[in-house]
């Protein structure tokens, strides 16, 4: 037995005055002081910090919520004329006075809310799946498929989408839904890039080999691990499609060439005032004021949802 | 760089195959015909004369090898709403106002983007970077037909300043040209800013202050060349923004040109003016395109091209 083995073995006396008692308050030292937070709890606290990004999402709350509640609750409705009262500057009666027909102004830009906005959110969802599809597999499978698939996005790509959304417009008639899928089919390729780029670096992550290791089918690894890593981006793109297709749509009705006149959105409404623009120039700040305001709020919130997320772009 | 263009001008060249073949069965898929626009009922002979006049009538892929091969010939057929005229002489004769109006644009956007980003980029001073950002922000936000009309109230009609409709004199560019320049102005001005900012930051930079180069230089040689970059590549995107601006400009404005023609066309339901305008706008966004790729690697040598 060498002598550091019985150095080892030596047992060793412990007596309490080799101890000293501690301060009550270093008892604490490892409790954890503040609530531990999630990944998204963090980004929100960020993004509360960011005041014209909270201003914007205040203003799409209430914007959305009055898109909701006023036609439903006013005494006039979108189309009801009253020819006694054409041209009324704003009142008690009309909040924001009548058009050139007696219409009240106020309704017809809520009513012209639901279907922008309604327009906006949708082509952005639908866009979100598309793009998710097309730029995951793209990034996936890579190779042969990516090249092709993004050989067919550079094609589509180098015609200005507007040339596409006015032929389907003129193919599938003046809807709603037509705009839509209008919308959809022409502004699907920055989200799809975008997914594409960020998947083909997460599967070189471990965290992708290790799903594979474990037997997890290809599908789920996209679906699961990798696009679910790339949400930031994803979102950050999402937010910034909103406003492209509320300004798309406003756009080509204000030409007429857009949505069927019928249907009052924020474009056919600007476009109304164009008439009376130099004998009432006050009704056309209804829905211009609409349309910036809206737009501007949803870049806002976008922004701020980039830096809450802390993404570069 | 030869291989590199004749590459891209052969995708070109497949791109606006596709767009013309997709432009042809959109249309032909489009409900309502052209002959039956004032809501006068033909007769079942005028109508066949008619279909026999325009060749509508022979079966869809027929008219279609007929209208690419037309095409190849500089051929667009004739406008069916103007009767008479040929699709490629509205073009001719339309362009040209566009093409004007698009120029003092262009130039607005480049030059007044610029100065803008240089300025914030540069300045020390608070308040001048708040207002810059603050009206980069809002020219991306605001549409741009949208902020003519503001202005028309404001200087056209409350002011009396300028005219509000045609294009005849040097006045009556101004609204349209800084509503259609709008949105490039204030994403030039990003470009240029957050490109310069960085530049700024780099050691050759400092290299070249340490040297004595007068601070002119420096921002002009050093930090603007190597800055330019985004915008240049930017050009070719923002030239297919333009003519979406010149199109509800030119109706808003009535001004004669190209864009205005293109809504007209669509509201008439004039397939070949349609298909013309069609194939034409998208072969200019190409060029752009293109050209732009091409002077961004002439002035940058880091590029390279197909690459």
């Amino acid at each position: 037995m060498s002598e550091k083995e019985m150095m080892l073995n030596e047992e060793i006396e412990l007596s309490d005055d080799m101890f000293e008692l501690l301060d009550d308050s270093e008892k604490n030292s490892e409790f954890i002081a503040i609530e531990s937070k999630t990944f998204f709890r963090d980004a929100w606290d960020r993004f509360k910090k960011n005041k014209l990004a909270l201003f914007g999402l205040i203003f799409l709350v209430i914007m959305i919520t009055a898109a909701i509640l006023v036609p439903m609750f006013s005494p006039y409705t979108f189309e009801g004329q009253d020819m006694a009262n054409r041209n009324a500057l704003p009142s008690m009666d009309h909040l924001f006075g009548t058009d050139k027909l007696g219409r009240d102004i106020l309704v017809r830009i809520m009513y012209g809310a639901r279907i922008s906005l309604a327009i906006g959110f949708a082509s952005a969802f639908i866009n979100l799946i598309i793009g998710i599809v097309y730029g995951g597999v793209a990034g996936y499978v890579g190779g042969k498929v990516d090249m092709i698939m993004m050989r067919i996005i550079d094609v589509i790509y180098a015609v200005p989408s507007l040339l596409y959304v006015v032929l389907i417009l003129m193919v599938f008639g003046n809807s709603i839904t037509s705009m839509m899928l209008a919308i959809c089919l022409t502004s699907w390729i920055q989200m799809a890039r975008q997914v594409r780029t960020q998947v083909m670096s997460l599967k070189e992550m471990e965290f992708s080999l290790a799903a594979r290791v474990i037997g997890a089918s290809d599908w789920r690894i996209l679906m699961k691990h990798l696009i679910v890593n790339a949400l930031g981006p994803i979102i950050v793109c999402l937010t910034m499609m909103v406003p492209s297709a509320i300004f798309t749509e406003s756009f080509l009705s204000f030409v007429g060439i857009g949505l069927d006149p019928s249907i009052p959105s924020w474009g056919k409404l600007a476009n109304d005032c164009r008439t009376v623009i130099f004998t009432y120039p006050i009704q056309i700040l209804w829905p211009v004021g609409a349309i910036c305001l809206t737009i501007l709020s949803l870049n806002f919130v976008g922004d701020g949802i980039g830096e809450a997320l802390e993404i570069k772009r | 760089m030869i291989k590199y263009i004749i590459k891209r001008l052969l995708i070109g060249c497949l791109t606006l195959f596709i767009l013309a073949t997709i432009t042809f069965f959109g249309v032909k898929a489009m409900p309502g015909d052209p002959f039956t626009q004032d809501n006068k009922v033909l007769s079942p002979e005028t109508y066949a004369a008619l279909e026999a006049k325009y060749g509508l009538d022979k079966p869809v892929g027929e008219q279609y090898i007929i209208y690419l091969t037309n095409v190849l010939h500089g051929d667009f057929g004739e406008s069916i709403s103007k009767k008479g005229t040929q699709v490629s002489d509205i073009i001719i004769q339309r362009a040209p106002v566009t093409a004007k109006l698009g120029i003092v644009a262009f130039g607005l956007s480049v030059s007044i983007g610029l100065l803008f980003g240089i300025v914030s980029a540069l300045s020390k001073k608070r308040w001048v970077n708040n207002l810059i950002t603050a009206f980069a922000t809002l020219g991306v936000s605001i549409p741009g037909f949208l902020f003519a009309m503001i202005c028309m109230i404001i200087f056209a009609v409350k002011l009396g300043w300028l005219p509000v409709v045609g294009l005849d004199t040097p006045r009556h560019y101004i609204l349209p040209s800084i509503a259609i320049a709008l949105s490039s102005i204030s994403m030039i001005t990003r470009l240029t800013r957050s490109s310069l900012k960085d530049v700024m930051n780099k050691d050759y930079i400092t290299l070249a202050r340490s040297k004595g180069t007068k601070e002119v230089w420096v921002i002009v040689k050093h930090g603007l060349k190597n800055a330019l970059l985004p915008v240049i590549t930017y050009c070719g995107p923002m030239f297919a923004g333009l003519i979406t601006g010149s199109m509800v400009i030119e109706t808003l404005f009535s001004i004669p040109g190209i864009g205005k023609e293109f809504t007209n066309s669509i509201t008439n339901r004039d397939y070949t003016l349609v298909m013309g305008l069609t194939i034409f706008f998208g072969a200019i966004v190409i060029v752009m395109n293109l050209v732009s790729d091409i002077v961004a690697a002439l002035v940058d040598p880091r590029i390279k091209l197909g690459k």
